[in-house]
């Protein structure tokens, strides 16, 4: 049994965007905080701290989930992608670059995770509609547009303009 | 918004997790997936001095069809559950009810069992289980126990589950020949905590409503053929619901007399 004693730094290590990395913490720091503050990746947001909010979303294992709903420590071994996997050398991916396109951002909070969610869905379901993608946009809160430009976007990159 | 400190615990099979619990008692918290608990460990709601995740036992990864009934193992999340593919054939309710469970992002790591076990009065698994008349397997180190549905929620986010034990599967009712089903619910945002849900299961006799979001434990009533408007209103004050920050208690009221005539309505409908 692995067991992690509270108020002790243990060493996490897992793959990120690719890369092995490697940090310590104690048991109860939050994946979204060993990204941002350990390793220094401020690509995911940190918002409501609950769950509710979808601004630290990201992918472990193929999944699209909470960092805010994870301890770093139940990461180890795994694969995450966050927001800093997306754009290539050449610039904006085809997603990022539709979410300009479609002013499907502002203050551009939100972003990081709605651009996580919307590649996990692709991944899974790349003929989603325009409800299913409502649906997982349902997960993320935005307080500048008015998810339609969100929509477009998803829309334009899916295939379904 | 961040936890208290905790030990974490990542035992290698149920064995080592039962006796962890044995030895911690009410000190020690299971985790599954721990979408309702982590958020209410960083609001401070929980402050477990260890954690035992099992997350990734893989003895508590299986969905089973056995005694009419299908079998949730206790690391199933909501997301895997909703992927099987025979889910909708085997109980088109938690087909219906499941999109309904949080979100694409909670569900994919939030369980079935650990819904049951959180027990929020707003959501939609325990009020399943209400409906349809499931049971609960726990274990500990003193043995095995299976909880009736009828016996498993005792209050507000409070289950028959002892300190000791955790909840290692749970079992839906399989929809019988003749059963047709409705559900429907209010939420301020698409995933959120229900306002009121409502879910029917009915046949040739009569029907069977099951309401979430209103009391502290989901309320169940039983009503024969054909279904009065004034019987739907005696349900709606007898559930007794309060006014929170979502609603008062007599808009309640109304949706559940609403909803509850548009479900009961549906499945007399697929009946005809």
């Amino acid at each position: 049994m692995r067991y992690l004693e509270a108020g002790k730094k243990h060493t996490v290590r897992f793959t990120l965007n690719g890369r092995v990395v490697e940090g310590d913490g104690e048991p109860r720091l939050l994946l979204s905080d060993f990204l941002r503050q350990t390793l220094g990746a401020f690509g995911t947001h940190v918002g409501c701290e609950h769950g509710s909010c979808g601004a630290c979303t990201i992918q472990v294992d193929g999944k699209a989930v909470r960092s805010c709903l994870l301890y770093a420590v139940q990461v180890e071994g795994k694969t995450l992608n966050t927001v800093e996997s997306l754009a290539t050398p050449d610039g904006l991916n085809d997603l990022q670059a539709a979410m300009q396109k479609h002013h499907g951002l502002q203050c551009g909070f939100c972003t990081p995770g709605i651009l996580m969610s919307l590649t996990q869905l692709r991944a899974d379901e790349p003929d989603a509609d325009e409800a299913r993608i409502r649906d997982v946009l349902s997960g993320h809160i935005c307080r500048c547009t008015g998810y339609d430009g969100i929509v477009k976007a998803a829309l334009d990159v899916f295939g379904k303009v | 918004m961040k936890p208290a400190a905790f030990d974490y615990a990542q035992p290698d099979n149920l064995g080592e997790a039962l006796a962890l619990l044995a030895e911690k008692g009410e000190a020690a918290r299971i985790c599954a997936g721990g979408q309702s608990l982590g958020a209410m460990m960083n609001m401070r709601l929980a402050t477990p001095e260890v954690l035992i995740d099992i997350s990734d036992l893989a003895e508590l990864q299986t969905i089973d069809v056995a005694n009419g009934a299908i079998e949730i193992g206790a690391g199933v999340t909501q997301a895997d559950l909703l992927a099987w593919p025979d889910l909708a054939e085997y109980q088109p309710l938690l087909a219906q009810m499941l999109p309904w469970v949080g979100h694409y992002q909670t569900r994919a790591r939030g369980t079935v069992c650990g819904s049951l076990a959180h027990s929020d009065p707003s959501s939609e698994l325990p009020l399943a289980l209400a409906l349809l008349g499931g049971d609960v397997f726990v274990r500990s180190q003193r043995g095995r126990r299976i909880i009736p549905a009828a016996e498993f929620q005792i209050g507000m986010m409070a289950t028959a589950v002892a300190g000791d034990e955790m909840i290692v599967a749970a079992r839906f009712p399989l929809a019988r020949p003749g059963q047709k089903f409705a559900f429907e619910e209010v939420a301020q945002r698409h995933g959120d905590f229900a306002i009121v849900a409502i879910g029917a299961v009915g046949n040739s006799d009569g029907v069977r409503l099951g309401v979430g979001g209103v009391a502290d434990t989901p309320g169940v009533i039983d009503l024969t053929w054909p279904v009065m408007d004034e019987a739907l209103n005696d349900f709606a004050w007898a559930l007794g619901g309060a006014d929170d920050q979502h609603a008062t208690a007599r808009y309640r009221r109304e949706l559940v007399r609403r909803i509850g005539r548009r479900v009961t309505d549906e499945v007399q409908n697929a009946l005809s």
